[in-house]
């Protein structure tokens, strides 16, 4: 499918640094996620007590998308941005800690603040909530980041007229290993929307 | 009394993941939904597991929830009178 779309801003989350349009804002040695990702939310300016009360799934997708649409967000207005995003590991990491705490019938305490993590969309959910987007929204589980699905998919949305702009998203997160990649895919922009590029930023 | 106020305070703070929030910060009368510390509903269903989980107490009926968890004062009052543990 040919494109007349660009990538107009892209974010990237791994290794315990964060990456926006390639300059890196937030570098950390020697630390787990939980402290990184506090942290990188401080850098970015963000200010939303819910996003302490997320799996670590949700912040990480948060995050990324936050990175980006707290400069393309019209506080004003509806924001035409569907949302399509794409893991491999869906929501495991929070699955198993949910199954631990059931596991025993001897100290069975369920968590509702954990089990409702336990669907991989959440996430998108997340960031559809905080800014207020009524949007087209899909979560995909792939064994593996997929370019050409994603960018087949984004501008089949745009060029059917069923939104202005995607954010798309790669977010992974599994017993503490993590990486995502987050963009934001409009007309205007620098970087041609297409498969190539799409797998050069992801694997830079 | 005084200490199992404390002592919920902390753990409130804890299995709700307030982020920034003290002890300090919480008074008893203080509203915990809505203009207080602006817990949801997700978080009302977890003080009902805490209850459960620290205090021996099972709600028979959800809707007292909206009276036991008024304020850290009712909490405790109610904790104090029920507990099985």
């Amino acid at each position: 499918m040919t494109t007349n779309y660009h990538i107009s801003s892209y974010c990237k989350i791994e290794n315990n640094t964060l990456q926006l349009n390639g300059a890196t804002v937030l570098e950390m040695n020697d630390v787990l996620f939980p402290e990184f990702i506090k942290n990188a939310s401080k850098t970015i300016g963000l200010e939303y007590p819910k996003f302490f009360k997320m799996d670590n799934l949700s912040k990480l997708a948060f995050l990324g998308a936050e990175a980006i649409l707290k400069d393309n967000i019209d506080l004003e207005n509806e924001n035409d941005i569907a949302l399509v995003f794409a893991n491999k590991s869906s929501s495991l990491d929070t699955d198993v800690k949910y199954q631990d705490s059931i596991s025993d019938s001897e100290n069975y305490f369920p968590s509702p603040a954990v089990f409702v993590y336990t669907l991989p969309n959440i996430c998108v959910g997340e960031i559809s909530i905080k800014h207020q987007l009524k949007t087209e929204n899909a979560f995909f589980v792939f064994d593996d980041f997929k370019p050409d699905f994603m960018s087949n998919y984004a501008s089949y949305l745009l060029e059917s007229g069923k939104t202005q702009k995607v954010l798309c998203g790669w977010v992974e997160y599994y017993k503490n290993e993590y990486k995502a990649f987050v963009y934001l895919v409009e007309k205007s922009g620098t970087i041609a929307h297409d498969k190539q590029n799409i797998q050069t930023l992801y694997n830079q | 009394m005084e200490a199992l106020k404390q002592e919920l305070k902390s753990k409130i703070i804890e299995v709700l993941n307030l982020e920034d929030i003290a002890i300090e910060d919480i008074n008893d009368n203080d509203p915990l939904f809505g203009d207080g510390l602006g817990l949801d509903s997700i978080d009302a269903l977890e003080l009902i597991v805490l209850l459960d989980k620290e205090y021996g107490i099972r709600l028979a009926d959800p809707k007292q929830g909206k009276a036991i968890f008024e304020s850290i004062e009712t909490m405790a009052a109610y904790i104090a009178e029920n507990r099985t543990k």
